[in-house]
């Protein structure tokens, strides 16, 4: 099997994430979207490991899923306390953090 | 062997950091103390300095960072040793001077009793901590005998100044404080890539070493020599400081406490000239004598432009700090003449410029004072209602244009001399100065001092000096004085010093009488 | 020539020091004890001139008691700068020229400290004006015992100090403040030559020593020796007063009487003459510096004539007689060997009569009320009989009366000067005409005539304390010339390289035989324009004649300084305060001004919208790409 098909689906994946974040305003939909471009990214991380024959790959996706672990809880606490104090869910609002 | 030298530079330090534990009086009692042994050390000191030895003397030198080849040495030699001396002289007589100026309101005074100074933002004991940081880290970068090491001490003295003038200094006092460290920080960067050059290039040949006694060593090739000494002299010419890099001076002197302007115009600006004669003429000689002539015309312009622009100053404090850039003009002009007269007379005048200026700065800073403004209309007739302070506001003028029997003359008697004695033309423009000079110090006190008292000035001016205001004053014209009439004692200090570096390092003698081969 | 043998000081002379020492020490004395020294400070400072003339008395015949060729004493104190090849000492010299100067001064200075304590009796600052009083002998004295340039350059400008705190002395006079500062200003233009010059004098001969530059002076080029004497003459010109430099003396003036006397006639205005003279081994090698000094010198004796002329202020037609006489000594020492003795020996006179007249005007405004203008006399011979004989006999000895001191100094010049070019004896006759009609002027003014005081003044004659060194004065005025003449010429020669010849008492010459006419010419001239039956307006009338307007402007002296020099000045310092705020510091601030607004600018990227920042972000990730691509590409 051509393993060049999994780059090209991980790619996809990654370029529709992409998109989600630029356009989407929901801060929900951002942050799955990001989730989406970690696991794409890992699903070529494994396609490489595959494709070299070596086990790098496979080791560094499982520090990109303890990662994303560690983002959702840390992300989701702060998009939950965001939303209680501001009433409001889309990224926009949240935008004191400037100039 | 006794670490003299370290001593010498830690005790101010330590007493500064003593600042933390007292306050109020107590805090200016300590701080005095402090400056007060390290006078004596210093003093000490220079009785053990011995002028026929050729070299440093009490060198202590322990490796720092291998890697780089720095080193912590220290060392001492005739010019370091004069700078030492009227460092450790001025600090005691700035904090006696300015014994009651960085006191806070008490609770329930007006916050600025005359309606133009701001408050201070800190107590007195910031005040003497700040100070006796800057005298340690004077002590320090004249003592210093490693190039790493002075720029070390070369940057860090910018700190305490910069608090001193941002916390204690007039009410435009953030924008000068501002524009001080930027201007410092400038030039110490610049100076830092010329650095991290010449021990890149001494890498080259050998250990990587920024003793100074290595780097003299050293064969540079003649471009990156120019490059080098263009990056130092840039960082000394904005620490001196020459026209046209010198538009921090007026505004930091403008906006500090007397006692703050006294260590900066007197003290920390030395470091740049000292630094010309240390390290441009001893790393650098030939790129020295290129730059000559250029180095010169600045110098020319120094001395002709601050005058100018003193008897135009409508401010006590800036007029005295214009005064400083013309005094530095003539000072860069002795030191790149490169005669024995010019150079020790250059050396000589840091010491006497220190004096000249405190006297002036403290002076005007009594006069300011009592009345409660800098601007020098709202002065008139001082003289009537407070004599002696207007005599020795005088004294102060007379000694900055250079009078015969002041110190102050010896010094540029020389440089003129010494200058002309290599370049007569260069000598006889700057010799204009000497009669700018009368006009800005004359001018000044014709209109602070003489006339009729105006009715403010009665009304304010109702004591003479006090007891401590004589005390600060009255050495510093004594010393004056005495080294008017009789200079040899630091002379013979410098003199060794100032023409080894001459002939050893740039290799160059003094011209020969021009008309004497039938003489005697 | 052969230079003079220096011997080393012994004896007494080793003390000579004290000369200078003993006023010193006193006037600093004065002036940090305070208010203490109030009730004995004028005392005090009176003693210190007299121990300094008995001292110098001493010296002076111990001097005299040995040979021709070792009177010039030389006396080591220390070293002031010995930096590379430079020895500048601190040390004396005293010889035949030294001594007579230290005299003059220490006897004039003595006698008017003791005239001065009748004049200031009512001053509060009386302390302090005895202080100075003090400082400025010290200084004077130093500068012609000095043994080198440099020595001599800080008495210079020490006597230029204690100028400058005299003619300041009352300070609450914003006039006199502004004259106090205009003399110094004005001193250190000459100063200007007076530095470069000793910095010459060490670029050519390694020492400012005396001795080393008179002989080597021998070596320097014309060229040189050109420079070097002009250089030396600006310095002259500044001290003395004399043209282009003149204008602070007149308004010196406002100092005391007795600073008029002491410093701005009798010792510190001739300074200049004595640096030229003390120099003559420079002026020996240049002819033209030689000339153009005695061209100033006869320039300057016709200006202050005519200032003379025109003046109604007693003081200050003094001092523009002052200037002429400087300016008579001056052409004298321009002369050459031939000139040096006469040029001192007429300083010496002029110390006395000018002194003297000086004193006198303080004895005449002591008792009008302190009016200075002459207009305001009258028949004040009645009132201050003393005055008036003492002031009389200054008066015959300026004009050239025979016999009296000025007859045989100005006459020796006036034929020294026939004898250089005709152009400058005829100047310096006229010179003698006008001296004489200027000063009948002022006598009859002020003496004679009727009485014009205001209501309420009442002259009456001064103390027994002022008289007496008028009188003491006077006598000097009478007898100086007599004793001196045929003496002066044989002792200074060896010291001054001078060939000033031999005359006696009564020789006379055809230049003496028509000087005196002229003179009479003068003095007639004033009487037929002033004299008996002439009214004098109170008020000064308007006058068209463009003389009269010069003179009363000093020559518009005052006008050339600030349109030369002044106006541009100012505008010089209006356009470099404007450089510098606009120019240097505006590039600065401009810099600063372009990094802060571009910071302002960038700043506003940082919009606060996290998907911004997201296609920010990516944006610069697909230009890394592109970048890697290319690279590889390429």
């Amino acid at each position: 099997m051509d393993p060049q098909a999994y780059i090209v689906m991980s790619a996809i994946l990654f370029s529709i994430a992409l998109l989600g974040v630029m356009i989407r305003r929901n801060v929900l939909i951002v942050f799955m979207c990001i989730e989406l471009m970690l696991n794409a990214s890992n699903l070529a991380l494994v396609t490489f490991s595959r494709m070299h024959g070596s086990l790098d790959g496979q080791i560094a996706a499982f520090f990109v899923m303890v990662v994303a672990a560690a983002e959702v809880v840390v992300g989701l606490a702060i998009i939950v306390t965001i939303y209680r104090t501001r009433r409001s869910a889309s990224v926009d609002d949240a935008n004191l953090l400037k100039f | 062997m006794f670490p003299w030298l370290t001593i010498l530079g830690l005790l101010p330090l330590i007493g500064g950091l003593a600042m933390i534990f007292v306050r109020g009086t107590a805090a200016k009692q300590v701080g005095l103390a402090f400056s007060l042994v390290t006078l004596v050390l210093a003093i000490i000191v220079a009785f053990t300095y011995n002028t026929g030895t050729k070299g440093f003397q009490l060198a202590e030198q322990a490796t720092w960072i291998k890697a780089i080849g720095a080193h912590y040495a220290l060392g001492l030699d005739g010019i370091g040793l004069t700078l030492v001396l009227l460092t450790a002289f001025l600090t005691p007589v700035v904090l006696i001077a300015s014994w009651n100026d960085p006191d806070l309101p008490k609770p329930g005074e007006p916050v600025s009793p005359d309606g133009t100074a701001v408050t201070h933002r800190w107590g007195a004991h910031a005040f003497v901590g700040l100070i006796l940081a800057t005298e340690g880290f004077a002590l320090f970068a004249f003592t210093a005998t490693d190039v790493f090491l002075f720029y070390l001490f070369f940057e860090v003295i910018l700190f305490p100044m910069y608090f001193l003038i941002g916390g204690f200094g007039g009410a435009r006092r953030a924008y000068a404080a501002g524009k001080f460290l930027l201007f410092g920080l400038f030039g110490g960067f610049v100076m830092l890539a010329a650095v991290i050059g010449l021990g890149i290039v001494s890498a080259q040949h050998g250990a990587p070493s920024y003793l100074l006694t290595d780097l003299t060593q050293l064969h540079l090739s003649t471009n990156v020599e120019r490059w080098l000494f263009v990056g130092f002299m840039i960082a000394f010419a904005i620490k001196a400081p020459m026209v046209p890099f010198h538009t921090w001076l007026p505004d930091s002197v403008e906006q500090s406490t007397p006692g703050g302007a006294v260590m900066l115009a007197g003290v920390m600006d030395k470091l740049g000239t000292f630094a010309m004669i240390r390290f441009c003429l001893q790393l650098f000689p030939d790129a020295s004598k290129w730059a000559t002539p250029v180095v010169m015309v600045l110098a020319i312009i120094s001395i002709i432009y601050g005058a100018l622009m003193a008897i135009g100053s409508k401010d006590l404090h800036r007029l005295i700090g214009w005064t400083s850039v013309s005094h530095f003009g003539f000072i860069v002009l002795g030191i790149f003449a490169f005669t024995t007269q010019s150079a020790s007379g250059a050396t000589f005048y840091m010491l006497n410029h220190g004096l000249s200026t405190a006297a002036l700065f403290l002076a005007a800073g009594f006069m300011i004072k009592r009345r409660g403004s800098r601007d020098i209309s709202d002065f008139g007739g001082v003289v009537k209602a407070t004599p002696l302070l207007a005599g020795l506001l005088l004294f102060g003028a007379l000694s900055a244009l250079a009078l015969p029997g002041m110190s102050s003359f010896i010094s540029e008697f020389m440089v003129l001399a010494g200058t002309f004695s290599r370049h007569p033309i260069y000598a006889v423009v700057a010799t204009i100065g000497i009669v700018l000079a009368a006009l800005y110090a004359l001018i000044m006190y014709q209109r602070t001092a003489t006339g009729v008292p105006t009715a403010a000035v009665t009304e304010k001016f109702t004591v003479d000096l006090s007891g401590k205001e004589r005390l600060a004053l009255i050495p510093v014209a004594l010393v004056i004085l005495v080294l008017g009439f009789f200079p040899k004692p630091i002379l013979s200090i410098i003199n060794p010093t100032v023409s080894d570096t001459l002939t050893q390092h740039v290799g160059l003698t003094d011209p020969q009488p021009h008309a004497s081969e039938g003489g005697r | 020539m052969t230079p003079l043998e220096v011997t080393q000081a012994t004896g007494l002379f080793s003390l000579s020091w004290l000369l200078i020492a003993i006023p010193g020490v006193i006037a600093a004395l004065l002036l940090v004890a305070g208010k203490v020294s109030n009730p004995w400070g004028h005392i005090l400072a009176t003693l210190a001139p007299i121990a300094s003339f008995v001292l110098a008395l001493l010296l002076f015949l111990q001097l005299l008691g040995r040979g021709v060729g070792d009177r010039s004493v030389n006396l080591k104190l220390y070293d002031w700068i010995a930096v590379g090849n430079w020895h500048i000492e601190a040390g004396l010299q005293i010889d035949q020229l030294s001594i007579i100067f230290a005299l003059l001064i220490t006897s004039v200075g003595s006698l008017i400290h003791i005239y001065s304590i009748g004049y200031m009796a009512h001053d509060p600052n009386r302390r302090r004006f005895f202080a100075y009083l003090n400082l400025f002998i010290a200084a004077m004295l130093l500068l012609v015992l000095a043994n080198n340039y440099f020595a001599l350059f800080v008495g210079w400008e020490g006597v230029g100090l204690a100028s400058y705190l005299l003619i300041g002395f009352w300070q609450d006079r914003p006039t006199a403040a502004t004259a106090a500062k205009k003399a110094f200003v004005v001193n250190r233009v000459g100063d200007l030559g007076m530095s470069v010059g000793i910095a010459f004098m060490l670029y050519l001969f390694g020492s400012v020593q005396f001795s080393d530059v008179n002989a080597g002076a021998a070596n320097m080029t014309f060229t040189q020796a050109t420079i070097l004497g002009l250089l030396l003459l600006l310095g002259a010109c500044g001290k003395s007063a004399q043209v282009p430099l003149q204008s602070w003396l007149l308004d010196a003036m406002e100092g005391p009487t007795p600073v008029s006397a002491l410093i701005h006639a009798a010792t510190m205005v001739t300074a200049g003459v004595y640096l030229i003279v003390r120099s003559h081994a420079i002026f020996a090698q240049t002819e033209t510096a030689a000339l153009v000094v005695s061209i100033i010198g006869t320039v300057t004796l016709l200006a202050g004539a005519w200032i003379g002329c025109s003046k109604d202020d007693i003081k200050k037609v003094l001092a523009g007689s002052t200037m002429s006489q400087i300016g008579y000594m001056m052409l004298a020492a321009g002369i050459g060997p031939a000139g040096y003795a006469f040029a001192i020996f007429h300083l010496v006179n002029h110390g006395f009569f000018k002194a003297n007249m000086f004193l006198g005007a303080g004895s005449v405004m002591h008792a009008t009320d302190d009016d200075v203008n002459m207009r305001h006399y009258g028949a004040l011979r009645k009132a201050l009989p003393i005055t008036f004989v003492t002031f009389g006999m200054g008066y015959l000895a300026i004009i050239g009366f025979p016999f009296l001191s000025g007859y045989f100094s100005k006459d020796h010049i006036v034929e020294a000067a026939f004898d250089r070019s005709w152009i400058l004896g005829v100047l310096a006759l006229i010179g003698a005409g006008v001296t004489a009609f200027y000063m009948t002027r002022l006598m009859i003014m002020t003496w004679f005539g009727r009485d014009r005081y205001a209501d309420g003044v009442h002259p009456h004659e001064s103390p027994l304390i002022m008289t007496v060194p008028l009188i003491l004065l006077a006598i000097g005025s009478v007898f100086a010339g007599l004793l001196l003449n045929d003496w002066i010429g044989g002792w200074l020669d060896p010291a001054v390289g001078g060939q000033s010849g031999h005359s006696g008492i009564f020789d006379f010459s055809l230049i003496g035989g028509i000087t005196l006419p002229v003179v009479a010419i003068g003095v007639v001239i004033a009487i037929l324009i002033f004299g008996r039956g002439r009214q004098i307006p109170v008020e000064q009338p308007a006058s068209r004649s463009p003389f009269t307007l010069a003179g009363r402007n000093d020559l518009y002296g005052d006008a050339i300084n600030e349109a030369v020099f002044m106006r541009p000045g100012i505008g010089l310092v209006e356009g470099v305060t404007k450089t510098d705020t606009g120019g240097v510091d505006g590039a600065i601030l401009g810099v600063s001004g372009i990094i802060a607004g571009v910071g302002a600018r960038l700043r506003r990227w940082q919009s606060g919208f996290v998907r911004s920042y997201a296609l920010t972000m990516i944006a610069g990730a697909f230009l890394v790409g592109i970048v890697v691509v290319l690279g590889r590409l390429a």
